[in-house]
C-alpha cells in the first residue's frame, strides 16, 4: 500500500459546504416568508353617522338601483332589489352572491335611471363576523362604490321572511 | 509530437463565502423579526383581499372573541398617559411604578376595579385563563367607552394625531356582539374603523 499518497504532501482537509449553504438559504427563505405573511391587514369601514339632526346624513336611494343584502345564519344571505316586500328575496350562500351582484348591477346600469348602484348590507343577529367581513370584501373586489352598512333598521317583513326560511 | 494539454479547471467552488452570506442574512432576519406578542385572547381573524397594513402608531385595537372584549392602545407613552387619565376618572391613584409596568402590557381585559392587582401580577400569571374577564361594556358601567375616550385624548396629547380604532374580531363571533362594541364607538362619533383581517390572495 505505497502509492496512495505519492507526493508525500498532506491534503488539506476540505469540507464540502454545499449542503450547509442549502440549509442556510432554506432557513432564510422560511424567515422571509413567515414574517411577511403574519402582518395583519386592515379593512376600512365607515358606518353611517347616527346623528339624526344632521341633514347631510340623509341619502336618497333609487329603488331600482338599490340591492339589499341580508346576512343570515349558516353563511346564507338573502337579497332583493328595491323596496322591502316588493319582491321576494332570493336566498343564496355567501359565495354565490358575487354573481347576483354583478347581474343586478348590469340591470341597474342598463335601466337608465340616474344615480349610482347601491348595495345595502344588513347583518342580522344570525350572522357572524366573518360573514360581514366577507361581504364587504366582495363589494371591494367588485368595486361597488356606494355601500352602506345598516344593522339598526332590519325591517319586520325582512325578519319574518328570514325566520320563515330558517336563516335567522 | 507532444500532446496538447488541455488545462482543466476544477468545478468545485468554495462554498464557504456563500455560507457566510447566508448565515449573515439569517441572523439579520431573526433579529429584525418582531417577536410575536403572546395574546391573552386568541382570535382567528377572517381573511380579506384588502392591502392596508394595520397602523403601528395612533391606533387602538379592540379584540373581540368569546363574547369578551380586550383593549390595546399602541405606544408606551400613550399607554402610560391613558392609565393616568383612567385613574383620574375612576379616582384610583396609580404609582409611577404601576404606570411603568402597565405601559408594557399590550392587550388586556380586566375591569378597572381589578386593574391594580392585575398590574401587580407577573407576565405569566396574567395569561392564565380566568384572570382576564374582558372589559365591561354594560350601559350602566361602560368602561370600554372610557378606555377608548381616554386613549383618544392621550394619543392626541402625546402624538398630536387622531387615533384610529381597529376591531380585531374572531371569525366565529356573532354579529350582535360586534354591533354592541361598534355602537359604543359610534356614540363617541367614531364612525370609521379598521377591521383587522388576514391577507388573502386576490382571485383571478
Amino acid at each position: 500500500m505505497a502509492e496512495l499518497n505519492t507526493g508525500g504532501k498532506k491534503a488539506t482537509p476540505r469540507v464540502d459546504m454545499t449542503p450547509m449553504v442549502d440549509l442556510m438559504f432554506l432557513l432564510v427563505t422560511f424567515f422571509i416568508l413567515t414574517t411577511s405573511i403574519s402582518t395583519p391587514q386592515a379593512m376600512d369601514i365607515v358606518k353611517p353617522d347616527k346623528d339624526d339632526n344632521n341633514k347631510d346624513n340623509r341619502l336618497e336611494l333609487k329603488a331600482s338601483k338599490t340591492m339589499t343584502i341580508l346576512l343570515g345564519k349558516n353563511d346564507k344571505v338573502a337579497w332583493y332589489m328595491g323596496e322591502a316586500g316588493a319582491t321576494a328575496p332570493t336566498i343564496e350562500s355567501g359565495s354565490q352572491v358575487e354573481k347576483s351582484i354583478i347581474e343586478n348591477r348590469k340591470v341597474a346600469d342598463a335601466s337608465g335611471v340616474k344615480g349610482e348602484f347601491v348595495v345595502l348590507v344588513k347583518p342580522t343577529s344570525g350572522s357572524n363576523f366573518k360573514n360581514f367581513v366577507d361581504i364587504m370584501d366582495e363589494l371591494e373586489i367588485l368595486k361597488v362604490k356606494v355601500r352602506q352598512i345598516d344593522d339598526d333598521n332590519i325591517l319586520d317583513n325582512e325578519k319574518a321572511f328570514m325566520k320563515d326560511k330558517g336563516i335567522l | 509530437m507532444p500532446r496538447i494539454k488541455v488545462k482543466r479547471t476544477s468545478t468545485v467552488t468554495d462554498m464557504t463565502a456563500m455560507c457566510d452570506v447566508a448565515a449573515l442574512l439569517l441572523t439579520f432576519f431573526i433579529l429584525t423579526a418582531t417577536a410575536r406578542q403572546p395574546e391573552p385572547l386568541a382570535v382567528s381573524t377572517p381573511s380579506s383581499t384588502y392591502e392596508f397594513k394595520v397602523p403601528a402608531e395612533n391606533n387602538a385595537i379592540l379584540t373581540i372573541g368569546q363574547g369578551k372584549v380586550f383593549f390595546e392602545v399602541a405606544g408606551q407613552k400613550v399607554r402610560a398617559r391613558t392609565l393616568e387619565l383612567i385613574g383620574q376618572q375612576y379616582e384610583i391613584k396609580f404609582t409611577p411604578e404601576e404606570i411603568k409596568r402597565f405601559s408594557s402590557i399590550a392587550s388586556f381585559g380586566v375591569p378597572v376595579a381589578n386593574l391594580k392587582s392585575f398590574i401587580a401580577l407577573d407576565g405569566g400569571e396574567r395569561m392564565k385563563p380566568g384572570v382576564q374577564t374582558g372589559i365591561p361594556t354594560d350601559s350602566t358601567d361602560n368602561q370600554l367607552n372610557s378606555w377608548v375616550l381616554q386613549a383618544r385624548t392621550a394619543t392626541a396629547e402625546v402624538n398630536s394625531q387622531p387615533m384610529r380604532v381597529s376591531i380585531k374580531g374572531d371569525s366565529k363571533e356573532e354579529y350582535p356582539v360586534v354591533k354592541k362594541i361598534i355602537d359604543v364607538l359610534q356614540k363617541q362619533k367614531v364612525n370609521k374603523f379598521l377591521l383587522v383581517t388576514n391577507a388573502e390572495a386576490r382571485r383571478k
